[in-house]
């Protein structure tokens, strides 16, 4: 007892008296709760590498979309006389115009065999990557999408004949089916764009493009359908969706309201890492000759003709190695960033 | 001291992370001697965990102890390397986890889980193994050992699993059992026969048990000693009739009106714990349950309570008994 | 186990015959069918070429004629390679690829799964962000770049390894390295996150409990459950290595299968192209039978229908 007396020495009467509430609030730190987004978005931020990769994604579609507008070469025209300069290098031509005081554009990256401007087939090369990365992506997100939800939703028997119509699509070899349908559609393709009206516009996007999007939304989507689906058996069993059928929803209210916007985060996630992989198959195509047709140059098309002059002039096939890595890579990390930060569910 | 089977004084532990120093236990002192049955309550995060899993040394590698001495049947634990460690574990101090669903390993079979840990601590074969996994299965009231032996986890049922998480536990008649909320992940019928058969077992064997629970019902028929934890910190400690009959903190009492009672004559509401714990990240320099606490007095926003012993063996840590005896002392 | 063996192999069978299916559909969309090409040649020849490639039939009959061929493993003369049957040509490149392909699985496998296991226990520290680094980098860079790259550092500039062909172990060196680049970079993170999840989970924390040394935890234990994405894998890897033999095999004039595909492609070897792209899915069907198979054998948890 003692011991213990001592210690009130150093305490005050007022010590004990209560305390109000105010000041027992204020020790309470309660962290201030977020929004799934703003949670999200605040951890997305904090993601320097996933950060950097948006930025270079920015720089790259700055690069590729208006890069050619304001670039004085254009992607087909064909310099005579300064066919395989070597990067900044000028002809004999256009030394002379430079002597005469004239200002020519440098080219950055030298030109082909045909005197066509590298820098500026790297831009388009780009531009026709990313547009078969996003529109392909877009695709796909819709279709599987789509399809996977109503698989979810209804269920039972509905659900079972849609997803063995999947698994059997998924068994099938892709790539292989891919080269097979490019190399037949060409024919049928070409046909509707010059003799049925309307049909025009298919030559000015290029039948091989035309032809990468139908495979694409033919095969790939039943990867995004089976990640919906299995999302949305989740979400269907939860309380608020019953609460929602019990309240006389439809159908569509309950898809569009509720289980849309809870897979809304896989979807984005799968979409991001879905381009790389588009990307990486069209320059595949294109690099094997099956793809992008000519004079249209694509990454992939690029590097193949690289090829040929492998031993003179190895440089050349720098640019769009560089570039399609850098594409690919940073739409990776792009991904993996969104997934950290918005689907930690989605790991692996 | 020497007779004393768990003697950890003074333990601090802390979890370094990103987002800085978690301070998960502070100033933690438990004793226990042979054949002891303790019962650690508290909420969720209020540290019960990671007191047991620092005696068998089984923290995440960002936990540390920062402060204090865990002895353990004659070994300085937090002295000894981690080679040490594993001929203690899980032959001398053993665990059972909250889940058995997911702490066997699904891709082998029981016996193989089984007969491992015996192997490992004792000099006996594979086929001696496998008879003393068989007379622990039936000691743990596993019928058709041998054909149980055979299967996987995932063919068991969940009080199935952790009677077999039991027998693993118990394969080295071990010193001291922990047992970390064994039964919360089972039905309430599958409950009762696991604690009893652990009680069962305990007095065959003639170990300790440290039971971790938030369930004081379980306390209540099973353990000796209570310690009552909140934010890291042992803020009651005492014998069963000390805690049940004898409250002294703020939050033992609050724990206590929260449990319903069947005999009650009268309909009595149950009365919850307002309030959130504290964030260990930021622990307050007072008394950690002062914001929840409906007998807040200045002084407990600031400065921690000493321990004040109640009667032998009762201590509690609460700036009210102190104000007692001020007032006493002041007469 | 059996029930499901039979189902598996049953819509296995289904899918080839879907696929060979399509493919046939497919080659009429070719101007004058698949044995022709569209090339219009004079009406006499045309004739002939009609009757020896069997297509004055109707085509419901040309149709049962090739499936029928097909059960026996005919799969018809090549257009190009007059005098050549398909399977012939296929068989003596898929000898050639199938040695190269193994190969690169077995070194993409072998050396995968060790750096990825390496970089898990070593979480967080420089070598866990190195190698994160590195397979990072290794699954963006397409199989043509690396191929290219290569050949450029080992061959154009320090002139150190044959450029073509596949006569000597040094020829071997960089089409493997070409193609087992993506897998190794693939499977390391798969690996590491496989591990890193299993290293959480509470049966390691038993095992841990239980005493086991480290090695034994991490062999036994940990090892086992990890790998098995990785297996789950080996299917998409097959299909990989596969296409990506097409590539490889193009830059570096390797007489495999792939390199038989690409010209047949170019050349419109359209008996070659079906009987090609025929072979290769069913050779990828059977194998991720196999694989799927093999899975649940590794992981009992998977109760067979």
């Amino acid at each position: 007892m003692n011991n213990k007396n001592k210690l009130t020495f150093h305490l005050d009467v007022s010590d004990f008296l209560p305390a109000a509430e105010e000041e027992k609030q204020s020790l309470a730190v309660m962290r201030e709760s977020v929004s799934f987004w703003r949670d999200g978005l605040r951890r997305f931020k904090r993601n320097k590498l996933a950060m950097a990769s948006l930025v270079v994604i920015i720089l790259v579609l700055l690069f590729a979309f208006v890069g050619p507008a304001v670039y004085p070469y254009s992607y087909e025209q064909q310099i005579r006389g300064s066919e395989n300069l070597a990067p900044m290098e000028y002809s004999a031509k256009e030394l002379a115009r430079i002597e005469s005081g004239e200002s020519v554009f440098p080219h950055f990256l030298g030109t082909d065999g045909h005197g066509r401007d590298i820098m500026v087939r790297l831009m388009m090369g780009s531009r026709i990557s990313l547009l078969v990365g996003i529109i392909a992506s877009a695709l796909i997100l819709v279709i599987g999408s789509l399809y996977g939800t109503i698989a979810g939703y209804f269920g039972g028997r509905v659900d079972m004949v849609m997803m063995r119509i999947v698994d059997i699509i998924y068994t099938v070899p892709d790539i292989l089916i891919i080269i097979l349908l490019m190399v037949t559609l060409k024919y049928p393709m070409k046909n509707l764009a010059e003799n049925v009206p309307g049909f025009e516009w298919i030559n000015t996007i290029g039948v091989g493009l035309i032809c990468i999007f139908i495979v694409f939304s033919l095969l790939y989507w039943v990867g995004m359908a089976r990640i919906v689906r299995s999302q949305i058996l989740t979400i269907k069993e939860q309380e608020y969706v019953t609460a929602a059928r019990a309240l006389g929803a439809s159908h569509s209210r309950i898809i569009r309201k509720h289980l849309l916007t809870n897979v809304m985060g896989t979807l984005i996630v799968t979409t991001t890492l879905q381009i790389p992989s588009a990307i990486f198959t069209e320059s595949f195509l294109s690099f094997l000759g099956i793809g992008v047709a000519a004079p249209m140059p694509s990454l992939g098309s690029m590097a193949a003709i690289a090829i040929d002059g492998i031993y003179t002039y190895p440089y050349r096939l720098l640019a769009p190695a560089v570039m399609i890595s850098l594409i690919i890579l940073s739409f990776n990390l792009l991904g993996d960033g969104l997934r950290d930060a918005f689907d930690p569910k989605l790991k692996n | 001291m020497s007779e004393l089977l768990l003697n950890i004084q003074n333990e601090r532990l802390s979890f370094f992370t990103p987002a800085g120093e978690v301070k998960a236990l502070n100033d933690v002192t438990i004793q226990m001697k042979e054949g002891d049955v303790l019962g650690i309550v508290g909420e969720s995060g209020s540290g019960k965990s990671v007191t047991a899993y620092s005696i068998m040394q089984l923290l995440p590698h960002t936990g540390r102890v920062v402060g204090g001495t865990i002895e353990f049947n004659g070994h300085k634990i937090n002295e000894m390397s981690e080679k040490e460690m594993q001929a203690i574990r899980g032959n001398e101090v053993s665990i059972i986890f909250q889940d058995p669903m997911t702490s066997l390993n699904p891709v082998y079979t029981i016996g193989n889980q089984i007969r491992e840990v015996i192997m490992l601590h004792t000099k006996k074969n594979r086929k001696e193994a496998n008879e003393r996994a068989i007379e622990l299965l039936t000691l743990v009231g596993i019928n058709e050992p041998a054909k149980r032996l055979k299967q996987y986890p995932h063919e068991l049922s969940g009080g199935m699993r952790q009677r077999v998480m039991i027998a693993i536990a118990l394969a080295c008649e071990p010193k001291l059992l922990i047992a970390d909320e064994p039964t919360t992940a089972l039905d309430v019928t599958i409950q009762a026969q696991i604690l009893e058969l652990m009680m069962e077992l305990k007095d065959k064997i003639g170990m300790s048990i440290i039971m971790i629970t938030h369930d004081l019902g379980i306390v209540a028929n099973m353990c000796q000693k209570i310690a009552v934890m909140y934010a890291g910190k042992i803020v009651e400690y005492g014998t069963v009739d000390d805690i049940f009959y004898n409250p002294q903190h703020e939050y033992t009492k609050g724990l206590l009106r929260s449990i319903p009672k069947l005999n009650d004559t009268e309909h009595k509401k149950l009365v919850p714990i307002e309030g959130t714990p504290v964030d260990l990240l930021n622990p307050p320099k007072g008394c950690p349950f002062a914001p929840r606490c409906n007998s807040c007095m200045k002084i407990c926003l600031n400065k921690m309570p000493e321990y004040t012993e109640v009667n032998e063996g009762h201590i509690s840590a609460c700036w009210l008994l102190q104000k007692k005896e001020f007032e006493q002392g002041g007469k | 186990m059996g029930k499901y063996v039979a189902k598996r192999v049953l819509t296995s069978i289904l899918t080839i015959w879907l696929v060979a299916t399509i493919t046939f559909l497919l080659m009429f969309l070719v101007p004058g069918g698949p044995f022709l090409a569209e090339k219009a040649p004079s009406a006499a020849t045309l004739e002939a070429l009609n009757k020896r490639f069997g297509l004055d039939q109707p085509k419901i009959v040309q149709y049962k004629n090739y499936m029928l061929n097909l059960l026996q493993g005919e799969m018809g003369e090549s257009i190009k390679q007059r005098g050549r049957m398909v399977q012939d040509i296929i068989f003596s490149g898929f000898k050639v690829s199938a040695r190269l392909g193994g190969i690169a699985i077995l070194v993409a496998v072998c050396i995968g799964v060790p750096i990825g296991c390496i970089a898990a226990f070593n979480r967080g520290k420089w070598l866990d962000s190195l190698i994160l680094f590195f397979s990072t980098l290794g699954i963006a860079v397409p199989g043509f770049v690396v191929s290219t790259v290569l050949m450029v550092i080992f061959s154009v500039k320090l002139d150190l390894l044959p450029t073509y062909g596949l006569t000597s172990f040094a020829h071997y060196i960089m089409p493997v390295s070409a193609l087992a680049f993506y897998p190794t970079a693939y499977i390391s993170r798969l690996m590491r996150s496989s591990m890193l999840e299993v290293l959480g989970q509470d049966y390691i924390r038993t095992a841990r409990a239980k005493g086991l040394p480290q090695f034994k935890m991490i062999f036994k234990h940990a090892l086992r459950n990890a790998i098995l994405p990785v297996v789950t894998y080996l299917g998409p890897l097959l299909a990989y290595t596969l296409t990506g033999s097409v590539v490889v095999e193009k830059i570096f004039t390797i007489p495999g299968l792939g390199n038989e595909f690409i010209s047949s492609i170019i050349n419109r070897d359209y008996t070659m192209i079906m009987g090609t792209t025929i072979f290769l899915a069913t050779l990828l069907i059977i194998m991720n039978m196999l694989v799927d198979i093999a899975y649940k054998i590794i992981d009992p948890r998977i109760k067979f229908k």
